[in-house]
């Protein structure tokens, strides 16, 4: 007689032929787990030590050719519902911001005014004086515009990927600035459609700046607050900064730290000033003109004269 | 199965371009969800171990390649995140209702601290204090993410059918 069970409490013992192959089904399940674990460590591997035009840097610009339409595409599909969303989160702050915004334009007409009397001045001056200036912004530079088709994939790396590659010109170390022309950061890997930008938020970025109405230089770098505010660090305590100073960038080098950025690209304004007793320098905290949570294009600035190289 | 590798294939690629696009730069609370992790948890735990770290080699290169990363680093991790969600799908989690909520709970803790570790091995810098301070809200996140995508990975992967009867015999 033949009957169907299921469930039955009765505890039999497994026959060989069952055993053998629960044995077999784990020992391939471990197999399988273990090749592509050492795969995924071989790949690491070679990845991290070839040169940027290796075979598994090939691969991955193929495969992100590939993925390139797509993201494009979803992009451009999710931007208006993005926008909506960053449209929503900036009502919170709109009225403050507003107010702020109507001091500070009343401020700016003023000094528009006296400033393109001394830019007509400066003009003169450097034609009597034969002054050889070096490469400025824009206007050394070509600018290509790029769509953010990537966002860093975690919340401890400041990196987005572009759709401007090699093909189009870019090259590592571009600067990259956003849609009003403030330091973004820079391209530090190049594939043939798209690249990868590291965001002046990242914790390997630093630039060197100056703060414009006292014309004093130091180091911007990101703070150790929780939202994205920088510091300028290595300004010694003798120099004046005040609260409200624009700062860009200065176009040369600070100590051993070569600038990749060409002069006066607007980062963003002194926000506070402290000095300590223990500390060598100021403690200065500044606040970035770009919303970083919220690129959606950006420019990539290619000098036109070719990288600048140091001596 | 291979109409099951096939579907998996394409619901990855999804997820990978619809994770890198969109997702990625939605950010409330401070954290954002990780659709790749929770479309590798349901997808392991309706097929396994075996399935889940093959589902995961593949959506960590598509990432890798997407954003450009150090390739392997994002395979790496999602392989053991399918392997062990696939096991604990297996074996404690099986036919359990709160399995995905607890296997995607778990495996976000873990992979954001694998992921730190990696990344600073590397010689990477990353910020730790960030990540840290992220992953209370990709927690949340990933777990109201959890229900809808386990859904749909389950109506797409039917569930494989149940043991068939035994035959017992009796003389």
């Amino acid at each position: 007689m033949r009957l169907a069970a299921l469930g039955s409490t009765v505890q039999r013992a497994a026959s060989p032929a069952y055993q053998s192959s629960r044995a077999a089904g784990a020992l391939r399940r471990r197999l399988v787990a273990a090749v592509l674990v050492v795969v995924s460590l071989a790949m690491l591997t070679v990845y991290f030590r070839e040169a940027d035009n290796g075979p598994m840097h090939g691969v991955q610009g193929a495969v992100a050719s590939v993925l390139h339409p797509f993201q494009v595409g979803a992009e451009r599909i999710a931007r208006p519902f993005r926008d909506a969303y960053g449209w929503t989160a900036g009502l919170v702050h709109a009225r403050s911001e507003n107010e702020q915004l109507r001091d500070e334009l009343q401020l700016l007409r003023q000094q528009a005014i006296q400033n393109s009397t001394a830019a007509q001045e400066n003009v003169e001056l450097r034609q009597a004086l034969h002054y050889l200036a070096g490469p400025t912004f824009p206007r050394d530079y070509e600018t290509i515009g790029a769509s953010v088709i990537s966002h860093a994939p975690n919340e401890f790396e400041q990196t987005l990927v572009i759709s401007a590659g090699g093909r189009d010109g870019v090259t590592v170390g571009d600067p990259v600035v956003s849609s009003k022309a403030y330091l973004v950061g820079q391209v530090t890997k190049v594939a043939p459609r798209s690249s990868k930008v590291t965001l002046l938020t990242d914790e390997d970025s630093a630039v060197t700046a100056l703060a414009v109405a006292t014309s004093t230089i130091g180091l911007i770098r990101r703070g150790e607050g929780p939202e994205s505010s920088f510091v300028l660090d290595r300004v010694p305590k003798d120099k004046i900064v005040r609260r409200g100073d624009t700062v860009v960038t200065a176009g040369r080098r600070f100590g051993r730290l070569p600038s990749m950025f060409p002069r006066d690209i607007a980062i963003g304004r002194v926000k506070d000033v402290n000095q300590s007793d223990i500390d060598n320098f100021q403690q200065i905290q500044v606040d970035p003109f770009v919303d970083f949570s919220s690129l959606n294009s950006v420019w990539v600035a290619i000098p036109k004269g070719g990288t600048p190289r140091l001596p | 199965m291979i109409a099951d590798v096939l579907k998996t294939g394409v619901a990855f690629f999804a997820a990978v371009v619809v994770q890198v696009t969109i997702v990625s730069s939605v950010a409330p609370g401070g954290g954002t969800a990780d659709l790749v992790l929770v479309t590798l948890a349901a997808v392991a735990l309706l097929r396994g171990a075996v399935f889940g770290a093959i589902a995961g080699f593949y959506a960590g290169f598509l990432l890798d390649a997407a954003n450009l990363e150090t390739l392997g680093v994002s395979s790496l991790l999602l392989t053991l995140a399918g392997y062990w969600i696939g096991r604990y799908g297996e074996t404690t989690g099986r036919d359990r209702a709160h399995a995905p909520l607890v296997s995607i709970a778990v495996v976000t803790v873990l992979y954001v601290f694998g992921a730190l570790a990696l990344h600073g091995m590397l010689g990477e810098s990353v910020s730790v204090q960030g990540g840290l301070r992220a992953l209370p809200a990709q927690i949340l996140l990933n777990l109201l993410l959890t229900v809808p995508v386990y859904a749909l990975v389950r109506r797409l992967l039917a569930p494989a059918g149940r043991v068939p009867l035994q035959e017992v015999e009796f003389s």
